[in-house]
Parts: C-alpha cells; structure tokens; sequence
C-alpha cells in the first residue's frame, strides 16, 4: 500500500505537467479554432486559401513529427531558427494542432446553421459582426459539442507525447517507475489517473450540452 | 408620394432573369397583395426591397430616399450606406419559414434588434418585446423557445419580432404557406389587424380569400414582370390578362 501512495505521489507530479499542457492547449487553441473558422468562413479569398493550408498541414501531418519538428527542427531552420524549451515546444505544437481540428468543427458547424438566421438577422438591421456574435456563434457551439468533446478528450490522450521530447508526464513518470522497480503497478496507475481525467471532461461536456439542450 | 417606390428595376440570377423592369408604387397606409405562379419572382421582389437581394438595374426609394441604383451613376453616388440602414430598418420582414431565432426565447427573439441595433436598455425593450407578444396574442408563452410552440404561434412570434422595431412597412412573404391549415387563420387574423391599424403592408400570398378581402390593390406577377396592378375586385372579376384568369381559376 505504502509502495502504491509512493509511486502515486511520483506520478501525480507527471500529471502536473500533462494538466499543464492540456490548460494552455485549451486557452491557446479555443480561440485558434474560433477566429480560423471564422476566417474561413467570410474572410477574404486570400486569407482562406491561407488559414485552408493552415488546417490542411496541421491535421494531414502526424501530431508527434510536428512536435518533433518544433522541438528539434526549429533551430536548424534558417533566420528564425530558435531554440525552445520543451514545455513551450509542446504548448506550441499543441496549440496549433489542436486550433487546426477545432477550426474545421467550428467551420462545419458555423455552415451547418440555416441561412434564414442571417437573412432574418439583416432583415431586422443586425450587421454581419453582430449577427455572428448574437445568432450565428451561439447555436454553433450547441452544434460542436460533441466533437470538441472528443477533441478534448483525444488531448489528454496526445497529451503523453510530450513525454518523447523528454518531459516528465504522467506517462514518462509511470514508465520510468515500472522499469525502475520492475512492477507494472505503476501503470495502472496511469491507467486509473487518464480514466480520471477522461471522464471529468467528458462530465463537463454532458453538463454543457444538458444546458444547450433547453432549445430544440 | 409613394413610401416605397420601385423603379424599373431588374435583377438576375445568373443568366436566369427573375425581375424584368418592373415597377410598383405602394402609399403609407396601402395594403398590396402579391400573387402569381411559382417563380414569377415575388419573393426575389420583397427581397430585394430590403437589401437581401442587390438589385442589377433600377431605383428603390424608401420613404423618399434612394435606397439602390446601381446603373445611375448620379444617384448611386448620393446614397450613403448609413441612410440606407436607417431606411431598411423602416421594413419588417416576415418569412415563410419564420426564422425565429432558435436559442432564444419568444421574448428574446422580440427584443433581440431593439437592444442590439437600437441600443434600447434591456427594460425598456422588455416592456415593448410584452406589449408586442400581446399584440399576436401570445404573451403567455413569452419564455417558451421557438421549438415548443406551434407553426402559427411561431409566425405570430416573427410577426411581433418585427414590429418590435417600429416599422412603416411590413413585408410579408407567404406568411402561411408553410402552416397547416387549421393554423392559418391564427396568423391572417394578426395581419389583419395590423391592417386596420393602416400598417403599410406587401403581402405575397396564396391565399386569394385574404388578398381579396383585406388588400387595396393586387399585384399579379408572372416570369419577372407585373402582369396587372389593379383594385381586388378588378383583379378577381375581370382581369385584363387570360393568364390571371386560368392562374385564378387554379386557386380556386
Ligand atoms: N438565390 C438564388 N439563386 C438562384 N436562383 C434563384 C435564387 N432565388 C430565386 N431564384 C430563382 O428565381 C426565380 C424566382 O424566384 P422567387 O423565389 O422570387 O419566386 P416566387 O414568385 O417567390 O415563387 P414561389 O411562389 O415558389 O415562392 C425562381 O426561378 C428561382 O428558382
Ligand atoms: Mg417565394
């Protein structure tokens, strides 16, 4: 019992660190998606062709080779190669990912609302930023929860990655502690703590969509 | 002087030509019944009273001000675009879907423009959003959401919504086509009140009963142009085109 409180307390320090990187993948990438599909939307041609390579590269590309890329490749890239730390590595390359798969929900979700939602809106003199914000954006985010939900949970899951770049999460912590002392305990641990975390998320986006669920 | 007047005005869908010159004049306080075969165009001419449609050639004046004219330089250089706001908030639209605002109460959906394009305090515009929702008779169900009530109570609510902003003309577009029957009467019985107020008021409609009954004039309308522009009893009785004739005959 003594040997499972110990183990714990090691690897709930890793999960510092993977609840870390989740907290600033979601404030980062939220607003990412939101202003992408956005500009995908009712942006100029330009600037969708743009943010339409953004979303292409991001979610056609494996997540661990972009970290890898941001991690190692950077500083070997010309003028701007710079050199990060891991954590903002990580915090960057999530970001940005997961911007690009909430984007493209957002983008389907924003086009999935009836066009009689602007007309009705212009009709009563609400201007296009207005309708977006009062109308359009509101019913959009009944429309994505779901698949943002699976998104956030997919990111606790990729979340682990960091540990390849040498970041001490809950996976690293568990793994290290299983090839220390020889016993898999520790991984069902980790098993127990992302079961955790999982099902908070998926509590909170149950609570979300019961409050959307008072229209229609 | 007319509140709203048309001028020649021309509008295309591609190569398709929906509006072909057509021309109409409605007073304050006139009542115009729309009518005419699918297609004819009598939605795309409400539509783009409003500004929903851009017009490609013509005039529209709104209560005196030119609101459109894309193919006179003169004009379209006078119009400025903060004058054509003021002057499309002076029409409601109502639609045949509704296009209620789903997230939004039966009072949210009234007081929604009022705070955010009038700038109106959320009191105020509660106050305006009740007497509204009284008005179509449905006061009761002002924290209901679009999704709990009936078709008609649905269109009586985006009738309300409209009003709401104080307009001099309401522009009602098949406003029970898409109810069934035992509700239609609901809702003609609200724009028939509104009627007695001398409400300026474009209806397209299907309803020959309504339009003979309530409107001033008729317009018929077929492949883009006004056919005639008469008196109901005119239009019923002795219209001067065969093709109302066997439209009308079909109606009834
Ligand atoms: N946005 C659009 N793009 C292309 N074609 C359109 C568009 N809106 C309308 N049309 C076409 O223009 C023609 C006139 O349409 P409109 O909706 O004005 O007819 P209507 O008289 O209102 O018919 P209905 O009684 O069926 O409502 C139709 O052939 C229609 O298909
Ligand atoms: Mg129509």
């Amino acid at each position: 019992m003594d040997y499972i409180f110990s183990i714990t307390t090691f690897i709930l320090k890793g999960v510092i660190v993977t609840l870390k990187l989740y907290a600033v993948t979601a404030v980062f990438a939220l607003p990412i998606g939101i202003l992408v599909a956005i500009g995908k939307v009712s942006g100029p041609k330009i600037l969708k062709k743009i943010l339409g390579l953004y979303t292409w590269v991001l979610r056609g590309t494996p997540l661990l080779l972009q970290l890898f890329f941001v991690y190692f490749g950077l500083p070997f890239v010309p003028v701007i190669g710079i050199k990060l730390d891991v954590f903002p590595a990580a915090c960057l390359t999530f970001s940005l990912n997961y911007g690009a798969y909430l984007a493209e929900i957002f983008r389907a979700g924003i086009e999935s609302i009836d066009k009689g939602q602007y007309e009705a809106s212009k009709a009563l003199g609400l201007t296009y930023f207005q309708t977006m914000r009062r109308i359009i954006l509101p019913q959009t985010v009944k429309v994505v929860l779901p698949p943002t939900c699976s998104e956030a949970i997919n990111l606790v899951k990729d979340s682990a990655l960091i540990a390849t770049i040498g970041m001490g999460d809950l996976l690293r912590n568990a793994k290290q502690v299983v090839t220390r002392d020889m016993n898999i305990s520790a991984f069902v641990v980790a098993f127990i703590l992302y079961l955790m975390m999982s099902s908070v998320i998926v509590k909170v986006f149950e609570k979300l969509e019961k409050k959307y669920s008072i229209y229609e | 002087m007319g509140i709203v007047k048309a001028t020649n005005i021309s509008k295309s869908f591609g190569t398709l030509e929906v509006l072909k010159n057509v021309s109409l004049e409605v007073d304050k306080g006139e009542i115009v019944a729309i009518i005419g075969p699918s297609g004819s165009g009598k939605s795309t001419l409400l539509r783009c009273l409003n500004q929903l449609e851009k017009i490609d050639a013509g005039v529209i004046e709104i209560e005196g001000v030119v609101i459109a004219a894309p193919d006179d330089p003169q004009r379209k250089a006078g119009i400025s675009p903060k004058e054509v706001r003021v002057a499309c908030r002076k029409m409601g639209m109502v639609f045949q879907n509704f296009n209620l605002f789903p997230h939004k109460t039966a009072l949210g959906n009234v007081i929604e423009a009022p705070i955010i394009v009038n700038k109106m305090n959320k009191d105020s515009a509660a106050r305006i959003g009740m007497e509204q929702l009284a008005k179509v008779g449905l006061l009761d169900k002002k924290d209901a959401y679009p999704s709990q009530i009936s078709g008609g109570q649905k269109q009586r609510v985006a009738i309300a919504r409209a009003l709401a902003m104080n307009p001099d003309i309401m522009l009602f577009d098949e406003p029970t086509s898409a109810l069934d029957p035992e509700l239609v009467g609901e809702v003609l019985s609200v724009i028939k009140n509104l009627a007695k107020e001398r409400m300026t008021m474009l209806v397209v409609t299907h309803e020959m009963g309504f339009a003979r009954e309530v409107s001033d004039r008729v317009v018929f309308m077929d492949e883009g142009r006004i056919l005639e522009d008469a008196r109901p009893e005119k239009i019923f009785e002795n219209p001067s085109h065969p093709r109302i004739k066997t439209f009308l005959e079909k109606m009834l």
